[in-house]
């Protein structure tokens, strides 16, 4: 008896593509704009997971993949601090973070 | 025994661990509740090093820990205890747009699966090597000196603009400067 579980770089794929979907349903539809944030970054998270498993799978001896996930790494917790910031700046004027409320540039 | 040997153990781990990062990734996303939103997303972080470690990328693994894991989570937990409300279990609730949000969400994920399967069956290139600090530490420092300085000067910028932006502007103050 054998056990057939394997594993390739389609199933990194599958898992990326699963976690961006669940990561982009959360930026579409959260009310509270630090869920948005958190969702965010389940977004990125799943870019790495991509750019990780295409570095071992392609060129593995460059790690151009592994520069490109710490760079998006940078770049994301650069991307929460500030998002926190405004966020805090807004309710300091707004007293809510509901997404619904941030009206001030419609027509 | 035979069984036993039969199995790949990285398979294993990854099915495991794809599993933990799924399920919390969508507890990040449907419990009610902020705070317990963000601590499934720490669990969340924690099972993808996990599958870092499956690709043979234990420094990018150790980044996730200290910097997701450890950093972000916190300053989330901090930025929501600075604008808390009375009621935290009603925090995390969804808008009108839920719906349409869904067949978005299921048109892309599918797309993507879709073009994932049509790629091929790719075997490794080869084994990743195993000084992996060094190999990345030569790299950024030499070929990619220019977007690790950029990189730098983005973290330097978002810092000062986050303190700026945080920082309570008193309407005397404003006035006195323009």
């Amino acid at each position: 008896m054998t056990l057939t579980l394997t594993v390739s770089l389609y199933h990194y794929l599958i898992l990326s593509a699963v976690i961006f979907g669940i990561g982009l349903f959360g930026v579409l539809s959260k009310k509270n704009a630090i869920a948005v944030l958190i969702c965010i970054e389940l977004m990125l998270n799943a870019i790495n997971i991509n750019l990780v498993a295409f570095n071992k799978y392609m060129t593995p001896g460059d790690f151009v993949g592994q520069l490109f996930a710490i760079f998006v790494i940078t770049v994301a917790a650069a991307e929460v601090g500030v998002g926190l910031a405004i966020i805090i700046a807004i309710y300091r004027n707004k007293l809510s973070v509901n997404l619904d409320d941030f009206d001030w540039l419609k027509w | 025994m035979e069984l036993l040997d039969s199995i790949s153990w990285v398979a294993v781990a990854f099915h495991t661990l794809a599993a933990v990062a799924v399920i919390s990734a969508l507890l990040v996303v449907f419990v009610r509740n902020i705070v317990h939103a963000v601590l499934w997303l720490a669990v969340f972080f924690i099972s993808l090093a996990g599958v870092f470690l499956t690709l043979n990328a234990e420094f990018i693994a150790a980044i996730q820990v200290i910097v997701y894991a450890g950093a972000i989570c916190i300053m989330v937990v901090f930025g929501i205890m600075l604008i808390r409300r009375w009621n935290m279990g009603e925090t995390n609730l969804f808008n009108s747009q839920t719906v349409a949000a869904a067949g978005v969400v299921a048109l892309v994920t599918m797309l993507s699966a879709f073009l994932s399967f049509k790629s091929g069956v790719v075997e490794p290139a080869g084994d990743v090597p195993v000084n992996q600090v060094e190999s990345i530490a030569t790299a950024l420092l030499t070929k990619y000196v220019i977007p690790f300085e950029v990189a730098a000067l983005l973290l330097l910028v978002a810092l000062v603009g986050a303190i700026f932006l945080a920082k309570e502007v008193k309407a005397d103050d404003a006035d006195s400067h323009s």
